[in-house]
């Protein structure tokens, strides 16, 4: 198979050489791939403005022939636009940041190459379009892709039973080590107690119901936002790097 | 593997940028079959510009004093401030001739996933310079990409209640390129037809 074709996210690049880039892809069916992009950073190239950060495109790629296994970089041959995310994400200064996470996330969250992580495109496509269309705040937008593509990489959380005994809900507690609410029966010392409203918010956003999600509060947005930021960078087992950049 | 220094120039070579590890290999055995006065004044070439240039103290472009060409010319004028991420965007943007103001040099754009952010770059310097009303105009030249983009937007929102005009590159530059491949001509309509993006006088 030298050649195959599909549609991708990218989620990262890197200077190459001279004006080449290497270019990571989050693929609907090929996973995550790097590919070479050739020349493009010179301003006559044609693919340049495809291969950046939150383009959703339909490329390419031609498999390359290489001395190591799994070390070879394949080349990208042809990029067509599916979404122009950059451009919108880019000059809101606060879509950017989020955005950034988000790409970061989706890059941890598939650790593999070339393994299927279908599921994992739809999500950041889907919170890319959103970021962009601006529908949503970009930080609700941010956590909710964040518990949504945690619980498809298998570490969902729950916010409503208790997420060690099942107890059913709604708990006062919170704890990021047992998996989200805590029942007072299997409450570990160090426990958070946020606002019930807090929970409710973060119910709505790992289900993606906006019309909940909209109508919280700032001072619930960033009680969650907190918990969903601990959430994750427990489960990633590494700090998300951009996260510290997004203004809450 | 190579014996002792011959791999030791290899390794150093291959940290260079674009530099990958077949290529510092050639540069090493093109180095061993070159003759030793050649090979002195790359070396001396080397010393040299560690010990006499520096970054401008006021712009951060490279600068053989504490100041910079730029920063020393008087014909220059003061009321106008170029932002660019690179000294290397310094020389694309003089090619072009169109620009006689000031430059500012960033050092990198904001790049999250990089560990980059606005504290790691020039900015606090940037906002000094604007400090005493001198300055009428900052043109934000930073890449036509997503992270030159981005660093525009956080720096026009920046400075958005200074009563300076804040303007942009025209969009003919292309998108997703660096800056310092612009051909002098697009580059310099690129500043003709520059943008508004910011005047709240
Ligand atoms: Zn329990
Ligand atoms: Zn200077």
């Amino acid at each position: 198979m030298p050649l195959y074709r599909d549609d991708a996210i990218v989620l990262r690049t890197h200077k190459l050489g001279e004006a080449d880039r290497i270019v990571t892809f989050l693929t609907r069916e090929h996973g995550k791939v790097r590919g070479v992009g050739k020349g493009v950073r010179r301003t006559s190239s044609k693919f340049g403005a495809r291969l950046e950060p939150f383009m959703a495109v339909d490329v390419q790629l031609h498999t390359g022939r290489s001395p190591r296994p799994g070390m070879g970089l394949d080349t990208v041959t042809q990029v067509e636009t599916i979404g122009a995310y950059a451009r919108a994400i880019s000059q809101d200064y606060g879509l950017y940041t989020a955005g950034t996470v988000m790409l970061e996330a989706a890059d941890r969250l598939v650790s593999q190459e070339h393994e299927p992580a279908v599921q994992q495109y739809w999500l950041l496509a889907g919170g890319l379009r959103a970021l962009s269309e601006r529908h949503h705040d970009a930080n609700l937008v941010l956590d909710s892709y964040l518990l949504r593509a945690l619980a498809v990489a298998g570490w969902a959380p729950s916010f409503e039973d208790c997420a060690r005994c099942g107890e059913p809900g709604p708990h006062h507690s919170f704890n990021v080590a047992q998996g989200g609410a805590v029942c007072p029966r299997c409450r570990p010392p160090g426990s958070t107690a946020p606002a019930p409203e807090t929970f409710a918010l973060l119910s709505s956003l790992l289900a993606g119901d906006w019309v909940t999600a909209d109508a919280s509060d700032a001072r619930h947005r960033k009680e969650a936002s907190g918990l969903v930021a601990a959430y994750g960078q427990y489960y990633l087992e590494r700090t998300l790097r951009s996260l510290k950049m997004v203004e809450r | 593997m190579y014996e002792g220094a011959v791999q030791d120039l290899i390794d150093e070579l291959g940290r260079l940028p674009g530099v990958g590890p077949k290529s510092a290999q050639r540069i090493a055995f093109h180095l061993l079959a070159t003759d030793d006065q050649e090979v002195k004044r790359l070396v001396d070439a080397l010393t040299e510009v560690k010990l006499r240039v520096q970054f401008c103290a006021l712009c951060g472009n490279v600068a053989e004093a504490e100041r910079c060409r730029v920063c020393l010319d008087p014909r220059r004028s003061d009321d106008v401030i170029c932002v660019v991420e690179e000294p290397k965007d310094v020389v694309a943007i003089e090619r072009t001739r169109e620009f006689r103001g000031r430059y500012h040099v960033l050092g990198g754009a904001i790049n999250p996933i990089e560990n980059v952010g606005p504290d790691d770059l020039r900015i606090s310097e940037l906002l000094a310079r604007l400090a005493d009303g001198t300055v009428q105009e900052v043109i934000l030249a930073t890449d036509p990409n997503v992270e030159g983009e981005a660093t525009a937007t956080y720096l026009s929102r920046l400075m958005a209640h200074m009563g300076i005009t804040v303007s942009r590159l025209a969009s003919g530059l292309p998108v997703g390129g660096d800056l310092e491949y612009a051909d002098e001509v697009t580059l310099g309509r690129a500043f003709e037809g520059r943008r508004v993006i910011g005047n709240d006088k």
